[in-house]
């Protein structure tokens, strides 16, 4: 890659290719700076301002006092879809890695990957009709006999949250995770089966300690994005307790309250703040070391 | 192992996999269902009659649908083109020139994927309201652009970075031009990646919701849109052709995907 980039260097005579190296960057920089990060800024002034243009406090508490327990609830739902997302990208990645049949791999794989590109409201009007109570995995339920028809429950509240965002998110990190598997030497893999380990220990101890740092890179984006997502919690449950997005929408729509919306957007990026922090530093390193 | 013990193995990856087939199928298949159902009342496990009723009133020549869909991929085209003017000279001195302050240079366009979008949306918003942009195409096309433009970036700066040096110097060496070689030699051989680019730039701004939701209002009704407003509506057929329509594109491309990409490259993308 370094000879790449010397090479490059030679197309742009003189002393003059960083700055016409910068020059090209620049319009794609004012974009991202412009409809990006001043809007970001702009959040964060608007939730300290008070009408009268000083500083105060007052939005987070009003915020704090209205929807700390949207805050708990969305941390809760986001924390608990990242989790069942790692289970399932492992336990499909490490089946498409490890597993014995190639007829169950070849299915698995051309299965687990149809949701990647659904968008979030697509998904959000699916499993609307999926999980109520006249949906069909009540139906199917009550078909194999697993449940009586008296007991089918609609799951359009929380359940439908984590159920929708675990469906649309759990391929995506699963094709990132199975690359980052399919590109690792098979010799230990090898050794380990061949002195008679079973595929859940090679899978545990041998395989995912190599695909950590992709598996986490995934499991961020993951987090971030449904931190940020409307549709979903708006179409499955938009009733309280519900995800501070649909809160956010609410302030803006009902009462044009930017104040208390920012506040709370502000909120969100704390909590999304951790995960952000290590996924920056993970892709730049990585991008650095690499082109 | 003994046969019976190999057959119980069969029977249950068999069965393991048909829950797996139902989890992903399921849902999709409930959506073609509502999609092609005339009434539909609990209890009922499936429709109590089929039709095309709501398909002739979704197509309808003056339907808002069409109106939408059209709305929808002016859009796109636009943050394409857009994106890609931008994308393409970023990407060429992110993959082949050597960049000052090249670290913040790429965190700048990684923010955009670190960071939740919604404080973003929400002050556009309002910017855009008060200097009336909001509730136009180009207050749209702008904010698709500026998430979309990182996307294209990056795939831009990877296929650059993918083109062979030796070519160019070649041509170089036997008197062409800086411009003449990057249009005859190193544009072609990173063309595919662009066009990776730019279809993925589209479907994003195909599917984009939450932006236009607060950006767009009440003028611009893009497809996810008027999905979403039937849906809340409650009017389950029109949401659910209107969203048969979105997955066209989004199964489409994931069918060819790993043609044009791979998984790092993947990584840049979450909505």
């Amino acid at each position: 890659m370094a000879t790449v980039a010397e090479d490059g260097i030679a197309t742009t005579p003189g002393g003059h290719g960083r700055w016409a190296a910068l020059a090209l960057v620049a319009p794609a920089l004012v974009v991202v700076g412009v409809f990006f990060v001043v809007p970001l800024l702009l959040s964060a002034v608007g939730a300290f301002r008070a009408a009268d243009g000083g500083f105060t406090l007052a939005h987070f508490e009003k915020s704090l006092e209205l929807y700390a327990r949207d805050l708990m609830f969305t941390l809760g739902i986001v924390a608990l879809s990242t989790a069942l997302i790692a289970v399932v990208a492992i336990a499909i990645a490490g089946y498409l890695t490890l597993g014995e049949s190639p007829r169950a791999v070849a299915v698995l794989r051309w299965l687990y990957r149809w949701p990647l590109f659904i968008p979030f409201v697509v998904t959000g009007q699916v499993m609307r009709t999926f999980l109520a109570k006249n949906g069909m995995l009540n139906h199917a339920l009550i078909g194999t006999g697993l449940i009586e028809p008296i007991s089918a429950q609609s799951m359009l509240d929380w359940r439908g949250i984590v159920i929708a965002f675990v469906w649309k998110q759990a391929p995506f990190v699963t094709l990132l995770v199975a690359g980052a598997m399919a590109a690792l030497a098979r010799e230990h893999i090898e050794a380990a089966r061949n002195l008679g380990a079973p595929r859940w220990r090679v899978l545990l101890d041998i395989v995912l300690p190599q695909v950590r740092g992709t598996l986490l890179v995934g499991l961020v984006l993951s987090f971030v994005t449904m931190l940020s997502v409307l549709s979903v919690p708006l179409m499955i449950n938009p009733n309280s307790p519900t995800m501070i997005t649909v809160d956010v929408a609410y302030r803006i729509n009902t009462f044009a309250d930017y104040a208390v919306a920012n506040a709370l957007c502000l909120l969100t990026l704390l909590l999304a703040a951790f995960g952000a922090a290590f996924y920056l530093r993970h892709a730049v390193r990585r991008a650095e070391s690499t082109s | 192992m003994t046969l019976a013990a190999r057959l119980g193995t069969n029977v249950l990856r068999a069965l393991l996999l048909a829950l797996f087939a139902f989890a992903i199928f399921g849902p999709l298949l409930n959506l073609g269902l509502w999609a092609f159902a005339e009434r539909w009342y609990f209890p009922s496990k499936l429709p109590l009659e089929y039709g095309f009723t709501f398909w002739a009133r979704v197509f309808a020549p003056r339907g808002n649908a069409i109106a939408s869909l059209g709305t929808s991929i002016w859009i796109a085209l636009l943050t394409v083109a857009f994106s890609l003017a931008v994308a393409i000279p970023a990407g060429y001195a992110l993959g082949r020139l050597k960049l000052p302050l090249r670290g913040a240079i790429l965190l700048a366009f990684l923010l955009p994927q670190a960071v939740p979008n919604l404080p973003v949306y929400v002050n556009i918003a309002q910017v855009f309201y008060q200097i009336g942009l909001a509730g136009t195409i180009t207050g749209v096309v702008l904010v698709h652009a500026s998430h979309g433009l990182v996307l294209a970036v990056w795939i831009a700066s990877a296929a650059f970075a993918s083109v062979d040096g030796s070519l160019e110097e070649a041509a170089r060496n036997i008197g062409a031009s800086a411009w003449t070689c990057f249009r005859t030699i190193t544009l072609p051989l990173a063309a595919p990646g662009l066009m990776a680019s730019a279809i993925f730039v589209f479907l994003e701004s195909l599917d984009e919701f939450t932006g236009t939701y607060f950006v767009g209002v009440p003028d611009v009704t893009t497809l996810p849109l008027l999905m979403f407003n039937a849906s809340m509506g409650g009017n389950y057929q029109i949401a659910s052709i209107t969203a048969l329509l979105l997955l066209v594109p989004s199964i489409g491309f994931m069918l060819v995907v790993e043609r044009f990409l791979k998984a790092d490259v993947l990584a840049m993308v979450g909505r």
